[in-house]
């Protein structure tokens, strides 16, 4: 049976781990390749690195970072930041990203979904969406959550998966750095109403968010930061919590 | 030994490269017909869509030269699909190494199959040392049915082929270069086989 995944996303700035709450008050928390690598030991399923800071000129370092990534570690991981181009995407496959995930770009350009698609396959795009709860609608906003748009986060799902993304990465801002739980209500939508995975982010604090989120909300994946990169949860004990709860993992 | 790993642009072969040199060896990266043909190991990865890969591996002239290789040969992912006789993904005749065909997954299922799914049925030289129930990485839309050459099995909604083999061909629906310790454990065992 299909595992359900547990995903630390490591936040990085000029090739280091960094991780802020409600995006902001970033503080270091350490080496991407070294984190990594104890993160794959303790049972990680998966890996996201997200470049906060990418810019054009940053993109030759990330790449060399996610080619030090892949020759290190043997699961598979995910790289996003500032993604714009066919061209940026090439270079992190080719260096050894098994995924990229955009984000803003997709948002002002849905077509970049479709391009990326159809040149790299569905299974290597992850469409990562931030949405906040505003005036009794989730809007997605871009620019690590600072700039609001006009789309809600359901109908861009949507139109996200007709134009080809393999996976949807939906961080909850109302919850992200809150360590109160995942979005329940929102993930559910989301889980029930797409034919691809839906991985939730954001408001993981105990062992129990992440039964809860898989249990009530139907997720195939969920991700979390700082509870890892600060040993407040250890992947050990939370596999094990949610085996016990009847959550199919891999251990 | 000399391996080759088939770099003819719709593969993670990076991943793959690494993976062989985290066990100590080292693989080329080669569309070259003839470095294939005289590899000791040939490795044939994919990622993307059965059309343009079989398109991609006939403008280099691979698509005549996969099916005859002599040396022991491992499929990765869509490599497994092309390595059978026909997809239905973009309706694409493949390399006919396998009588079997690349179907879409039922539409009740979410699609791409992502992430760790238990291997059972185990009976290949390929799974020496791995263990029914342990977890493999998958990505993938279409599957291969259970057949007569298949030799480990997976379950995504229904049963289907986790790997295939037949004389020298070998093939994993998984990724071993992204299965951890387990798909190490099928890369060492693969790389290991006498000719």
């Amino acid at each position: 049976m299909l595992a359900k995944r547990i995903i630390p996303c490591l936040d990085i700035k000029n090739g280091r781990t960094v991780k802020g709450t409600n995006f902001i008050n970033l503080r270091d928390a350490g080496d991407p390749v070294e984190l990594g690598r104890i993160y794959s030991e303790q049972g990680a399923d998966e890996l996201v690195f997200l470049d906060i800071i990418a810019t054009s000129d940053k993109r030759k370092t990330l790449v060399s970072l996610v080619e030090k990534i892949a020759r290190e570690i043997n699961i598979p991981f995910t790289v996003g930041g500032g993604i714009s181009r066919v061209e940026d995407v090439k270079e992190l496959l080719r260096a050894g990203a098994d995924k990229v995930s955009i984000n803003s770009a997709a948002v002002y350009r849905p077509e970049l979904i479709s391009e990326l698609a159809a040149r790299f396959g569905n299974q290597c795009i992850v469409l990562a969406i931030d949405a906040n709860f505003v005036n009794g609608k989730w809007k997605v906003f871009t620019h690590g959550g600072r700039r609001e748009t006009d789309k809600e986060l359901f109908a861009w799902a949507r139109e996200g998966q007709e134009r080809g993304a393999g996976e949807i990465l939906f961080t909850a801002m109302t919850r992200d750095g809150t360590k109160d739980g995942f979005e329940l209500g929102a993930n559910k939508i989301l889980a029930q109403t797409l034919r691809i995975p839906v991985i939730a982010s954001g408001g993981a604090g105990t062992l129990h968010h992440f039964s809860d989120v898989f249990l009530q909300a139907d997720v195939d994946a969920a991700l979390a930061a700082s509870v890892f990169h600060y040993g407040e949860i250890k992947i050990k004990d939370l596999k094990h919590k949610l085996k016990e709860d009847g959550i199919e993992v891999r251990i | 030994m000399n391996i080759a790993i088939i770099d003819y642009g719709a593969g993670n072969v990076r991943s793959v490269q690494f993976a062989l040199e985290r066990l100590g060896y080292s693989g080329k990266l080669t569309a070259d017909a003839g470095e294939i043909s005289w590899a000791d190991k040939v490795i044939f990865p994919g990622v993307g869509e059965a059309s343009s890969a079989m398109a991609a591996l006939r403008q280099y002239g691979l698509d005549e030269v996969i099916p005859q290789l002599k040396q022991p040969v491992l499929g990765i992912c869509l490599g497994l699909q092309l390595m059978g006789s026909y997809s239905e993904e973009g309706d694409t005749e493949c390399l006919g190494i396998f009588p079997a065909k690349a179907v879409a997954f039922p539409e009740n299922l979410k699609v791409p199959q992502v992430g760790w799914n238990t291997l059972a049925a185990l009976k290949s030289p390929l799974f020496r040392g791995v263990h029914a129930g342990e977890y493999a990485y998958f990505v993938h839309s279409y599957y291969v049915a259970v057949n007569d050459f298949t030799v480990a099995q997976s379950e995504y909604g229904l049963p289907f082929s986790a790997a295939l083999a037949k004389d020298n061909f070998f093939a994993c629906q998984f990724h071993p270069e992204k299965s951890g310790k387990t798909g190490e454990q099928v890369l060492r065992n693969f790389l290991e086989i006498q000719k």
